[in-house]
C-alpha cells in the first residue's frame, strides 16, 4: 500500500478512536511528548499500560474470587487502574472504574463482578485498537512515510 | 548545586532536580518524560522507601519531590511527612483521587501542591515556583538563625526584619488561630528583605526537646515563638526558626489527631511487652477524637512531652528525666494508695509492687503515650484506650487523650466504664491529677487526695509520658509533662488544640527522624507504656482538685491502677472494653458507684478503646492486679465525685457500668 493511503487510513482510524471515546486528550499529550530523543515513547508507555493492567485485572479476578472479599484491596486495585488508564488516555476503561469503586464501597460482590467483566471488555477493546494503530504506524514507517500528527 | 539559587544563575528552572515517586509504572514513565521535556533533571523511583533512602543519601541532591498518594509500601502522606521533617523539601502530591478529603489531607500534611491525575505537562511546568517560594522563606528564617553568630552583621543587614520581628503584630499573629499564624509567618518571612542565606537551623533531638518543653510550659495556646525562644534560651536561635518549627509541630499534632485512627503500628506492648500486640486502638480513633474533643485540647505540654519523648528518647539528657524514675515510683505508690483510699494506706504497699512493675512499663511508653496522658483532660476514653493500646502509638496520642479522659472520668467516679476497659480503674484513681508536675512524691499525699477525683489527666499524662520514654527519657519527659500538665490541664478541654498540637508536634519532630518514627511507629518506645500512662493521665484536671499532690504520680499510679485494676477483676483482660476494669471494681466493691452510669456516659469511645487497651492491660494487670484496689479508688472517687460529671461519661468502663459494678 502506498504511503499516502496508509497515512489516510491512519488518520481515519485514530480519529474514530477519539470519536468513539476509546481515547481522550491525554493520549494526544502522549503523542506530543514523543520526539526524536524518544521516538517510541507512545508505544513504550502503552506497553507498560498493558502489562500493568493485565496484572491488575488478574489481581482483581483473584480478589473477587475469594470467599471473603477484601474490598479495600479491590478498591486499591481499581484505583490504580483508574490512574494508569487515565494517564494513557484510555477513556472508556477509566470510566468503568468509577462505578466499580462505588460497588466496592457498597461491598457488593455481585456488582463488583459485573464491573470487572465490563472493564475487562473495555480493556481488551482498547488494547486491540491500539495494537491496530501501532501496526498502521509501523507500516507507514516501513513504507518510508511519516506518521501524521493528530491535533 | 543543591540550592536552586545556584541554578538560578541563568536558566532556572532548567535543571531543577526532581524526584518523582509513583508505584504505577505507566504514570511514572509519563511523568518522567514530561519533566524531562520541562528541562528538569528527573530521578524516578517506584517505592517510597527507595525514595527516602535516595533523599537521605544525597542530602541536598534534590530540589523538589513529587509523590503519588496511594502506594503499596508506604502511604504518600507519610512519605510527605518524612521528607518534610528530614529533608525539608517541598513535596507535591498527586493522585487520581480528587475527593476533597484527600486534597485536604494533602494540605494539612503540608504538601506544596496537589495534582490530579492524569497530570498534564502544563501543571508540571510551574512546579519550580514551589522551590523558589520555599527557598525564599528559608532564607528569611536563616537570617534570623544566624543572629547569634553574626548578629551585628545581620542587624545591619536587616534592620527591617528586626522591626518586623519585634513588632507585636507578629506575636499577635501567633496568638491567633494557628492557621493564621502560619500564614502570617510566611507573610512575615516573605516580607523580610534579608538576602542573607544563613545556614538552616537543624532541629536536633535535644533542641526539639527543649522546644517541646517550652511549648508545654507555655501551653499550646500560649506558645508563641517569642516566648518559646526565650524559654529555650538557645543562642543563635531566632524567632523565625522557632516559628516555623512551631508551625510544623502544630501540623504534626493536627495530623496525629487526624490519623490517630490508623495507628496500627503502635508502640510496643504496653508494659514493656515488646509486641504491640495489644490491639490497636483503632476503635479509639473515633474515641480519641471524641475524647480529644471532649477533653479539650491536649495540653501542649503533653504533646511536647511526647515529642520530647520521642525526640529525646535517646536524649534523656534533661534533668527532668531523672525525675521520672523516681516519680514513677511515686506515682505508682500513689496510685495504689489512692485506690485504696478508703482502705487506707495499705495500698502503698501494693503500689510499691506495682511501681516496680510499672517502672518497667513506663519506660517503654512511647512518647506518644505520654502525650496522651497529657491530653486527656476530660474523661476521655482515651485513657482507657491508652492503657490498652500501648501498642498503638500512632493513635496513641489521640487515644491517649481519649483514654485519659475516660480515666479521669472514672476516677471522678463517673466513668462510663465502657471505654477504656483497660485501665479504667486505675485511671479512676484520683491520682493527683492536679498537676503533679513532676512531683511524684505525693504518694502519701495521694492517698489523701485520692478521694477527690483529682486526677489530673494532664498531670497524669505527663507522668505517664515519662514512663513511656525509657527510664531515662521518661524522667525527662516525666518532668516535663508534669509540669506541663498542670498547665496543660486547663487546656485539655480543647481537643482540637490537642490535635493541632499533635500535628505540630509531629511536624516539630520531623527534624528528628527518629522522633517522627517514634510517633508513628513507636517501636522503640514503648507504646505500651503509653497506654498505661494515658490511662492515668486522662484524668481530668478539673476533676481532681483534691488529689493534687500526686498528680504526676497519680497518672503513673493510674496506670498502674489501671493495669492492676484490669487484673483485679482478673477478667477480661482481653475484654475489650473495660470489662476487666470493672471486674476489679466488683471485687472491691467500690466501683459500683462509678460503674454503670458513668461509664456509659463516657461514650462509645471508651469502648473501642477498651477493647484494645484492655488486652494490653491484661498483660499488665496481672501484675498489678492485686495491688490496685481500683474498686476502692472508684468508690472513693465516687464519693468525691459530686463534681465530676464529665468523668463519668468518658470512661465508660464497661466493667463498671455493665457487669461488675454492683450498683
Amino acid at each position: 500500500m502506498e504511503v499516502g493511503q496508509l497515512q489516510r487510513s491512519f488518520i481515519e482510524y485514530i480519529s474514530s478512536l477519539f470519536n468513539e471515546g476509546f481515547l481522550d486528550a491525554q493520549f494526544s499529550q502522549l503523542q506530543q511528548l514523543q520526539d526524536e530523543s524518544n521516538p517510541d515513547f507512545v508505544v513504550e508507555v502503552v506497553s507498560l499500560f498493558f502489562e500493568d493492567s493485565e496484572r491488575l485485572l488478574n489481581d482483581l479476578t483473584m480478589a473477587l474470587d475469594q470467599p471473603n472479599v477484601d474490598f479495600k484491596q479491590v478498591d486499591a486495585h481499581v484505583h490504580q487502574l483508574k490512574g494508569s488508564s487515565s494517564s494513557v488516555g484510555a477513556q472508556r476503561v477509566k470510566n468503568c472504574c468509577v462505578p466499580f469503586r462505588n460497588v466496592c464501597e457498597e461491598q457488593n460482590t455481585e456488582g463488583c463482578l459485573r464491573c470487572l467483566q465490563q472493564i475487562k471488555q473495555e480493556y481488551l477493546l482498547v488494547k486491540n485498537k491500539l495494537q491496530t494503530l501501532f501496526e498502521l504506524e509501523q507500516q507507514i514507517v516501513a513504507a518510508g512515510g511519516a506518521i501524521p500528527m493528530m491535533q | 548545586m543543591s540550592v536552586p539559587s545556584s541554578t538560578v544563575s541563568d536558566q532556572f528552572p532548567v535543571g531543577l532536580r526532581v524526584l518523582v515517586v509513583d508505584d504505577d509504572p505507566t504514570c511514572l514513565r509519563i511523568l518522567e518524560k514530561m519533566l524531562r521535556n520541562c528541562h528538569y533533571q528527573v530521578t524516578k523511583c517506584n517505592r517510597a522507601e527507595v525514595a527516602l533512602s535516595l533523599l537521605r543519601e544525597k542530602k541536598n541532591g534534590f530540589d523538589i519531590v513529587i509523590s503519588d498518594v496511594h502506594m503499596p509500601d508506604m502511604d504518600g502522606f507519610k512519605l510527605l511527612e518524612h521528607i518534610g521533617l528530614e529533608m525539608d523539601l517541598p513535596v507535591i502530591m498527586m493522585s487520581a483521587d480528587d475527593s476533597k478529603d484527600v486534597v485536604m489531607k494533602g494540605v494539612t500534611h503540608g504538601a506544596y501542591d496537589y495534582l490530579i491525575k492524569p497530570v498534564r505537562i502544563e501543571a508540571l511546568k510551574n512546579i519550580w515556583q514551589h522551590v523558589v517560594r520555599k527557598k525564599k522563606h528559608e532564607r528569611k528564617d536563616n537570617n534570623y538563625d544566624q543572629s547569634g553568630s553574626v548578629e551585628e552583621g545581620d542587624r545591619q543587614q536587616k534592620p527591617p526584619e528586626d522591626a518586623d520581628y519585634s513588632s507585636s503584630a507578629n506575636e499577635g499573629n501567633w496568638r491567633n488561630s494557628k492557621k493564621r499564624k502560619e500564614e502570617e509567618e510566611e507573610a512575615e518571612e516573605r516580607d523580610d528583605t534579608s538576602t542573607l542565606k544563613k545556614p538552616r537551623v537543624v532541629w536536633s533531638v535535644e533542641l526539639h526537646q527543649q522546644f517541646v518543653q517550652a511549648v508545654h510550659q507555655l501551653g499550646i495556646d500560649k506558645a508563641v515563638p517569642k516566648k518559646i525562644l526565650e524559654l529555650m534560651n538557645v543562642p543563635g536561635l531566632t524567632r523565625e526558626n522557632v516559628a516555623s518549627h512551631l508551625q510544623k509541630y502544630r501540623l504534626y499534632l493536627r495530623r496525629l489527631s487526624g490519623v490517630s485512627q490508623h495507628q496500627s503500628s503502635l508502640n510496643n506492648s504496653f508494659m514493656g511487652c515488646p509486641d504491640a500486640t495489644f490491639g490497636t486502638i483503632s476503635p479509639l480513633n473515633g474515641l480519641d477524637l471524641q475524647a480529644i474533643a471532649a477533653a479539650g485540647q491536649i495540653p501542649a505540654q503533653s504533646l511536647a512531652t511526647l515529642q520530647a519523648a520521642a525526640l529525646g528518647r535517646s536524649a534523656a539528657t534533661k534533668s527532668a528525666i531523672s525525675m521520672p524514675l523516681v516519680d514513677q515510683r511515686n506515682l505508682f505508690s500513689f496510685e495504689n494508695s489512692k485506690l485504696r483510699f478508703p482502705e487506707g494506706q495499705q495500698q502503698l504497699n501494693n503500689s510499691n509492687k506495682q511501681i516496680d512493675l510499672l517502672h518497667g512499663i513506663p519506660t517503654t511508653m512511647e512518647p506518644k503515650q505520654l502525650a496522651n496522658l497529657h491530653h486527656p483532660s476530660q474523661s476521655f476514653v482515651g485513657m482507657n484506650t491508652q492503657v490498652n493500646s500501648m501498642a498503638q502509638h500512632n493513635n496513641s496520642l489521640l487515644m491517649r487523650m481519649s483514654q485519659s479522659q475516660p480515666r479521669a472520668q472514672m476516677l471522678n467516679g463517673a466513668n462510663n466504664g465502657h471505654q477504656v476497659s483497660r485501665l479504667p480503674l486505675s485511671m479512676q484513681q484520683p491520682l493527683s491529677p492536679e498537676g503533679i508536675p513532676g512531683t511524684v512524691p505525693a504518694q502519701s499525699g495521694i492517698v489523701d487526695n485520692a478521694r477527690g477525683s483529682v486526677y489530673n489527666p494532664v498531670s497524669q499524662a505527663s507522668s505517664m509520658v515519662d514512663f513511656s520514654l525509657n527510664q531515662s527519657k521518661e524522667l525527662q519527659s516525666y518532668n516535663f509533662s508534669l509540669g506541663s500538665n498542670n498547665s496543660g490541664m486547663s487546656t485539655l478541654t480543647n481537643r482540637g488544640m490537642l490535635q493541632e498540637e499533635m500535628n505540630s508536634d509531629i511536624k516539630g519532630s520531623r527534624g528528628f527522624p527518629s522522633n517522627y518514627d517514634m510517633f508513628n511507629e513507636l517501636h522503640q518506645q514503648k507504646s505500651q507504656n503509653w497506654g498505661l500512662q494515658n490511662v492515668g493521665s486522662t484524668f481530668d484536671a478539673s476533676h481532681h482538685p483534691s488529689i493534687q499532690g500526686t498528680q504526676g504520680v497519680s497518672s503513673q499510679l493510674l496506670l498502674q491502677q489501671g493495669i492492676s485494676s484490669a487484673h483485679h477483676s482478673g477478667q477480661n483482660r482481653n475484654a475489650p472494653i473495660g470489662k476487666p476494669m470493672y471486674s476489679n471494681a466488683d471485687e472491691s466493691g467500690h466501683v459500683n458507684p462509678m460503674g454503670g452510669p458513668q461509664l456509659n456516659s463516657l461514650g462509645g469511645n471508651m469502648l473501642a478503646v477498651k477493647a484494645e487497651r484492655f488486652s494490653d492491660l491484661d498483660y499488665h494487670s496481672t501484675i498489678y492486679h492485686e495491688q490496685l484496689g481500683q474498686e476502692d479508688l472508684m468508690s472513693a472517687f465516687l464519693k468525691q465525685q459530686g463534681n465530676v460529671g464529665p468523668v463519668e461519661t468518658e470512661f465508660g468502663f464497661d466493667g463498671y457500668t455493665l457487669d461488675n459494678l454492683p450498683v
